[in-house]
C-alpha cells in the first residue's frame, strides 16, 4: 500500500514530466522540433491514444465479464488501417486541402460549410465525450482508490469535494488549458502535445507490456497460487480460459455490433480525428501507421488474455476492470502496481488532453465565438485581435467540458463499467459516420440530410443509450418518460444492437430521403465535388501539398486555363523577356504575381482574378482543383451571357427581318392600292365616255349623220379599249403565277424581232417614224423560250418606240450585240426619253409616272410590265437607258446557244413574214 | 356674248362629248391636253370656267389648280374638278385647293351641263359688270 502522499505526488510527477515533454518540444529549435514530429513513429503513438484507460483497465475487464468480446474493440480500427487506410487518407487530403480544424468543421465544410451542421456536430461530439471523459476520471479514481486504499477518500462521496474523481477532474482541467489551449494556431497542430502523447503512448505500452510479462512469467497466469494442486492446473487453466475465450450469448450479433462500432469510432471520434487528421504532419506517414499502429493494437490485445485469466484465477469476485493493477498488487507486486497505475494515468490523461484539444477548438469555433461575436456589448466584431478571448474562452471550455464529464460521472455512478460507457459514448459518435462516409463518396448528399440523419439519430442515441445510464440521478424527467430499454428487452435484443441499429439506421435513412429532396445550393454542390473527387483532379504530389506555394508552372498554367495556350505564351514570353531571359517562363519576382492577376483580371474581374491567384500562391485553403471549378463556374457565367448576347442579336435580327417585310407588305400594299386606282381610272375613262356619248346619241334629236357616225365610232374604240385592259390584267396575272409562257421552244430572237418589226411597219409608216433595221444577218442563235410571247414583248417595245416619239425627224433603230452567251437586242429611239424618277417604276403595273410616259394612250398601261414578266420567264433580262430629252434604248437580253446544222438553213432563209420561231415554216 | 368653257382633259373621248354637249348648251369651248397647256391657256384664254380633270400628262389637275388661284388676274374664276368615284381623297386635296365645284366620272350630260353653264353665265355677268 501506498501513502495518498505519495500517490499524489507520483501522480503530479507524472504530469510534470508530461508537462516537460511538452514544453521543451514546443521550445525546440524549428529544425529539430520538424523531425520529432514529422517522424512517423510519433504520427502513430499519438493515434495510439485510441487506447484509452478504457482499452488499458476495461478490456482486461471486459475479457473477464463477456469473454472474445473485447478483441472487437482492437479488431475494428485495425481493419480500418489496414483496409480503409485509403478513406483516411482522403480525409487528411481534404482536411489539408480544406484547412479544417476538427470533425465539426470537416463535415459543415462537405455540406456547404453549414453553421449548423457544425453546430449539431458539436453538440453531439460534446454529449459522446462527456459519458468518455467520465470514464476516464473514473478510471483514475478507481485506480487511484485501489493504490492507497484509504477511507477519507471515496469514489462514491455524496459530496463533490470528497470524491476522488473531482480532484482529477480539477487537475486535468488545468493541466489540458495550460498546455492545450496556449497557443492558437491556425492550423490547429500542436507539436508538444502531439509529443507528449506520444511518449504517454509508449509509457502505456510499456506498464501494460509488463504486467502482461509478469503475470505469464512471474505469476505463471496465477497457477503458482497454492490454493490449486499442480496436477489440477491444466483443467482449472481450461476452465479460466474457456470464459475469457467464449462469445456472449448473441455473441455474433453483438460482435458485428461492436466491431463496427469501434471501427466507425476511430474515424469519428473527435480525438481520433484530431490526432489523425488535423495533427498530420505528412500523409506517407500514414502509411507506417497503417502497419504500426494495428500492430500497437495486437501487442495490446495479446496480454490482455493473460491478464484476465490470471485475475479470474487469483482474484475471483473482485472488479474485474481493476485486475491490471489488483493482480499485481494481491501477488506482493507493489511497484509493478504503481507502474501499472502510471500507465492507466497515461492512458486515461492522453485521452482527456487529446479530446479536451479537440472539443474546446469545436466548442469555440462553432459555438461559443459566433455567439459571443454577435453579442455587440461586447464589442469583439470590431476587435482586431481575438487571441486572447479565444484563448480565455478555449480554457472555459475545457473546464466546463472536464465538469460535465465529472458531473456524468458523479450522476450515473457507473454501474456497467468502463466497457459499457465507452461503447454508448462510440455510439453516439458513430452517428457521424453516415454523413462523414457519404460525404466523402456521394455526391447527393446536402445540407438538409445531413442535419435530418443527424439529427434523428442524435436524438434516438440519446434516449436508448444516455437517459438509462442517467437514472440513478432520478430525475422527475427521465422517470415520466417510458422505459427506453424495455422495448429491447422485449424484443430479446441487446439494448446496445438495438439502439444502435435503429439511431443508425434512421440516421442513414433520413440523411439519404432529404438529400435526395433537397436541392444543394452552389457552394454545397462545389465543396461535395472537391470532397468526393479532391483525387481525381488533384495533380500536385502528396509530397507537395503543406508547403506550397505557386510555381512560375502553377500560374503559368493557370493562366493558359484562363486566357488560352497563345495569349498566355506570349504573355509569359514577353515577362520572361525583359527579365532578359531565353525561355517563356519567366523568373519569379514580386511583379509576377500581379502582372497574372492582371492578366487574369481581363477574363474574369479582378476580384475574383485576386482570390484565385492568392489561393494558388499561398497554396492553403482552396486548390488548383478549386480554383478550375470557380474558374469553370465563371466561364459559364460568361458563356451564358455570351449565349444571351447572341440570342438577343438574333431577336434583332428576327426584328429586322420584320420590319424589312412589314416594309415590303406596305409597299406592296401600296403597290396595290396603286393599281387598283389605275384599273378604276382605266376602266372609268372608256366608261365614262361611253355613258356620254350614249346620253349624247339616245337625247339629242337633231344629231347629224356625221355626228352620229363618229361617237358610235368612238364608242366602239372604248369599248375595244375596255375589252384589252381586262385581257390585260388577265396575262399580268396569269404570267405573275408563272403560267402563260412556254420554255421548251428553240427560237431564233433575231428572227422573232424581224417578224415583230413587219408588224409595226404600217403604223410606223402612218406616224412618219422612220424604222431602221440594223440587225445581223448570219448569226445563227438560239434562246429556249416562247416565240410568239417574245414577238409580243418586241412588238410592245417597238410600237411604244413608234408611238410616243414626237421629234421633229423621229426614227426607230433595231440593232442587236452579243455579250458572253447572251444576245442583246436594243430598240432605239429619239423621242421625249424618261425622267430618271420615272425609270424606277417604269416596269411596275400602271407606275405612277406611267401618265408622263404614255401621253395619249390608247394602251392599258400594262405592256412593260407583261413584257418584264415574259422575259424574265426566258431567263432574260429587259433594261432601259435613257435620259429626259434625250430617247430610249430599251434592251432585251437573252441567254442563247449556237444553233446545230438543223436550223442553219431555216435561219439563213428567213423572211420577215414566216411565223416566229417556226423553223419547219420557213423556207 | 358666249361664256367660254376651257376643258382641261387628256382623253379624247371625253373631250370630244364634253365639246358637244357643252357646245349644244351655248358655251364656246376650249380644249387643253395637259396640265401644262391648261395653265398657258387659263392665263391667255381668260375663260369664264374651267373644267379640270385630276390626272392629265405633264402637269395634273391639282398643279393647274394651284397655279390658277396663285394667280391674282383669275380671282373668283370657278373651276370644276372632275373625279373618280372612291377617290374622297382627291375631291378633299381639290376643296382644300380651291375648287369651286365637282363632277364625278362617269358624269350624267346634264349635271355637267346644268353646274357648268350656271357657273359660267354668273361668272360671265360678273366680268361683264366689272367692264361696264
Amino acid at each position: 500500500m501506498f501513502s495518498p502522499v505519495f500517490a499524489v505526488s507520483l501522480s503530479f510527477g507524472y504530469l510534470a514530466f508530461l508537462f516537460a515533454v511538452a514544453f521543451i518540444t514546443d521550445r525546440l529549435r524549428p529544425h529539430f522540433k520538424q523531425r520529432l514530429v514529422s517522424s512517423p513513429l510519433v504520427y502513430t503513438l499519438s493515434i495510439s491514444i485510441y487506447c484509452t484507460s478504457w482499452t488499458y483497465y476495461g478490456a482486461v475487464g471486459s475479457a473477464a465479464k463477456n469473454g472474445l468480446e473485447f478483441i472487437t474493440i482492437y479488431l475494428g480500427p485495425t481493419l480500418v488501417f489496414l483496409a480503409w487506410w485509403t478513406v483516411l487518407r482522403k480525409m487528411i487530403r481534404i482536411a489539408s486541402l480544406q484547412h479544417t480544424t476538427s470533425i465539426a468543421d470537416f463535415i459543415s465544410a462537405r455540406y456547404g460549410k453549414s453553421a449548423r451542421l457544425s453546430v449539431l456536430v458539436t453538440l453531439i461530439a460534446l454529449t459522446a465525450t462527456t459519458p468518455y471523459i467520465a470514464l476516464q476520471l473514473q478510471a483514475v479514481a478507481t485506480s487511484f482508490e485501489a493504490l492507497i486504499r484509504t477511507p477519507t477518500l471515496s469514489t462514491h462521496s455524496s459530496v463533490f469535494f470528497g470524491d476522488i474523481g473531482f480532484w482529477v477532474a480539477v487537475i486535468m482541467a488545468v493541466f489540458v488549458s495550460l498546455y492545450g489551449a496556449r497557443l492558437i494556431d491556425a492550423k490547429e497542430q500542436h507539436a508538444g502535445v502531439v509529443a507528449a502523447i506520444a511518449v504517454e503512448s509508449v509509457v502505456k505500452l510499456f506498464a501494460f507490456v509488463s504486467i502482461g510479462l509478469l503475470v505469464i512469467f512471474g505469476l505463471k497466469l496465477g497457477l503458482s497460487d497454492r490454493a490449486t494442486a499442480p496436477s489440477l492446473a491444466p483443467a482449472a487453466l481450461e476452465a479460466t480460459s474457456a470464459q475469457v475465450l467464449s462469445l456472449r450469448e448473441q455473441g455474433a450479433l453483438r460482435w458485428m455490433t461492436m466491431l463496427f462500432l469501434s471501427a466507425a469510432a476511430v474515424l469519428c471520434l473527435p480525438r481520433q480525428f484530431q490526432v489523425t487528421v488535423v495533427e498530420n504532419r505528412h500523409e506517407r506517414h500514414l502509411a507506417t501507421a497503417s502497419w504500426l499502429f494495428p500492430t500497437y493494437l495486437f501487442i495490446l490485445c495479446l496480454f490482455t488474455v493473460p491478464i484476465a485469466i490470471t485475475g479470474l484465477r487469483l482474484l475471483p469476485g473482485s472488479n474485474p476492470d481493476l485486475f491490471v493493477m489488483s493482480v499485481p498488487l494481491a501477488a506482493g507486486f507493489s511497484n509493478w502496481a504503481l507502474f501499472a497505475y502510471i500507465g492507466g494515468l497515461a492512458s486515461a490523461t492522453s485521452m482527456v488532453i487529446m479530446a479536451s484539444i479537440a472539443m474546446s477548438i469545436m466548442m469555440s469555433n462553432h459555438l461559443v465565438m459566433p455567439l459571443i461575436l454577435r453579442i455587440e456589448a461586447l464589442g469583439l466584431s470590431r476587435s482586431s485581435d481575438l487571441t486572447n478571448v479565444q484563448i480565455r474562452v478555449r480554457q472555459i471550455n475545457i473546464a466546463v467540458l472536464l465538469l460535465l464529464g465529472f458531473l456524468y460521472y458523479y450522476l450515473s455512478r457507473s454501474n456497467e463499467g468502463l466497457a459499457a460507457m465507452g461503447l454508448i459514448a462510440f455510439a453516439g459518435v458513430a452517428q457521424f459516420f453516415p454523413v462523414l462516409i457519404g460525404g466523402l463518396f456521394w455526391r447527393e448528399g446536402t445540407e438538409v440530410g445531413a442535419l435530418a440523419g443527424l439529427g434523428a439519430g442524435y436524438l434516438v442515441w440519446l434516449y436508448f443509450l444516455i437517459l438509462p445510464t442517467l437514472q440513478d440521478a432520478n430525475w422527475a424527467l427521465i422517470a415520466n418518460l417510458p422505459d427506453p430499454q424495455g422495448l429491447f428487452h422485449a424484443m430479446e435484443l441487446d439494448p446496445l444492437v438495438g439502439a444502435l441499429f435503429w439511431s443508425l439506421s434512421l440516421n442513414t435513412l433520413l440523411y439519404v430521403a432529404f438529400s435526395f429532396a433537397s436541392r444543394a445550393n452552389a457552394l454545397e454542390r462545389l465543396q461535395s465535388a472537391y470532397f468526393v473527387d479532391v483525387f481525381r483532379s488533384s495533380r500536385v504530389g502528396e509530397s507537395e501539398l503543406y508547403e506550397r506555394s505557386a510555381t512560375v508552372e502553377d500560374l503559368y498554367e493557370l493562366t493558359q486555363r484562363f486566357i488560352g495556350r497563345d495569349q498566355a505564351y506570349r504573355a509569359f514570353r514577353g515577362y520572361a523577356v525583359r527579365q532578359g531571359l531565353r525561355g517563356h517562363l519567366p523568373n519569379p519576382d514580386q511583379n509576377l504575381v500581379p502582372f497574372v492577376e492582371r492578366l487574369l483580371a481581363g477574363r474574369i474581374g479582378a476580384a475574383s482574378a485576386r482570390v484565385m491567384v492568392a489561393s494558388i500562391a499561398t497554396g492553403e485553403t482552396i486548390s488548383m482543383d478549386a480554383v478550375i471549378r470557380i474558374l469553370d463556374e465563371t466561364q459559364q457565367a460568361i458563356e451564358y451571357s455570351h449565349a444571351l448576347e447572341q440570342k438577343s442579336a438574333e431577336l434583332e435580327a428576327i426584328a429586322d427581318q420584320l420590319r424589312d417585310a412589314n416594309e415590303q407588305l406596305m409597299a406592296l400594299d401600296i403597290m396595290k392600292d396603286d393599281f387598283l386606282s389605275r384599273v378604276s381610272h382605266e376602266l372609268r375613262t372608256p366608261m365614262t365616255a361611253l355613258r356620254s356619248l350614249t346620253e349624247i346619241l339616245t337625247g339629242t334629236d337633231d344629231l347629224s349623220q356625221e355626228e352620229q357616225q363618229r361617237f358610235l365610232k368612238i364608242m366602239a374604240q372604248e369599248s375595244k379599249r375596255l375589252t384589252r385592259l381586262l385581257d390585260d390584267i388577265l396575262e399580268v396575272s396569269r404570267l405573275e403565277s408563272g403560267m402563260g409562257v412556254k420554255l421548251d421552244e428553240a427560237v431564233n430572237p433575231l428572227q422573232v424581232m424581224r417578224d415583230a418589226i413587219a408588224v409595226v411597219e404600217a403604223s410606223a409608216t402612218t406616224a412618219e417614224v422612220k424604222l431602221l433595221n440594223n440587225l445581223p444577218v448570219r448569226w445563227r442563235l438560239r434562246a429556249m423560250g416562247d416565240g410568239d410571247r417574245l414577238q409580243q414583248v418586241f412588238v410592245n417595245l417597238l410600237s411604244n418606240a413608234i408611238k410616243y416619239n414626237k421629234s421633229p425627224n423621229p426614227f426607230v433603230l433595231v440593232s442587236a450585240e452579243r455579250q458572253d452567251g447572251a444576245l442583246v437586242l436594243h430598240v432605239q429611239d429619239n423621242g421625249p426619253g424618261i425622267s430618271e424618277k420615272d425609270q424606277k417604276t417604269l416596269f411596275t403595273k400602271f407606275s405612277r409616272s406611267w401618265q408622263d410616259v404614255v401621253e395619249t394612250t390608247t394602251g392599258s398601261g400594262l405592256g412593260l410590265a407583261i413584257s418584264k414578266q415574259i422575259v424574265q420567264q426566258m431567263n432574260g433580262e429587259i433594261l432601259v437607258r435613257t435620259r429626259l430629252g434625250e430617247g430610249a434604248r430599251f434592251s432585251v437580253k437573252l441567254p442563247v446557244f449556237k444553233a446545230g446544222a438543223a436550223d442553219q438553213a431555216s435561219a439563213a432563209g428567213s423572211g420577215p413574214a414566216s411565223a416566229p420561231g417556226d423553223a419547219s415554216a420557213q423556207p | 356674248m358666249q361664256p367660254v368653257v376651257l376643258v382641261a382633259e387628256d382623253e379624247t373621248s371625253i373631250v370630244e362629248s364634253l365639246n358637244f354637249i357643252l357646245r349644244r348648251a351655248g358655251a364656246d369651248v376650249r380644249i387643253s391636253y395637259d396640265g401644262e397647256q391648261a395653265i398657258r391657256d387659263i392665263a391667255n384664254v381668260r375663260p369664264h370656267v374651267v373644267v379640270l380633270d385630276i390626272m392629265m400628262p405633264r402637269k395634273d389637275g391639282f398643279e393647274v389648280l394651284k397655279a390658277t388661284r396663285a394667280n391674282p388676274d383669275l380671282s373668283g374664276l370657278p373651276v370644276v374638278v372632275l373625279t373618280a368615284k372612291g377617290q374622297e381623297s382627291d375631291r378633299e386635296k381639290a376643296e382644300a385647293l380651291g375648287a369651286t365645284a365637282f363632277m364625278t366620272k362617269p358624269f350624267s350630260n346634264a349635271e355637267v351641263v346644268e353646274t357648268v353653264m350656271a357657273l359660267a353665265e354668273s361668272r360671265l355677268a360678273e366680268c361683264q359688270a366689272q367692264e361696264a
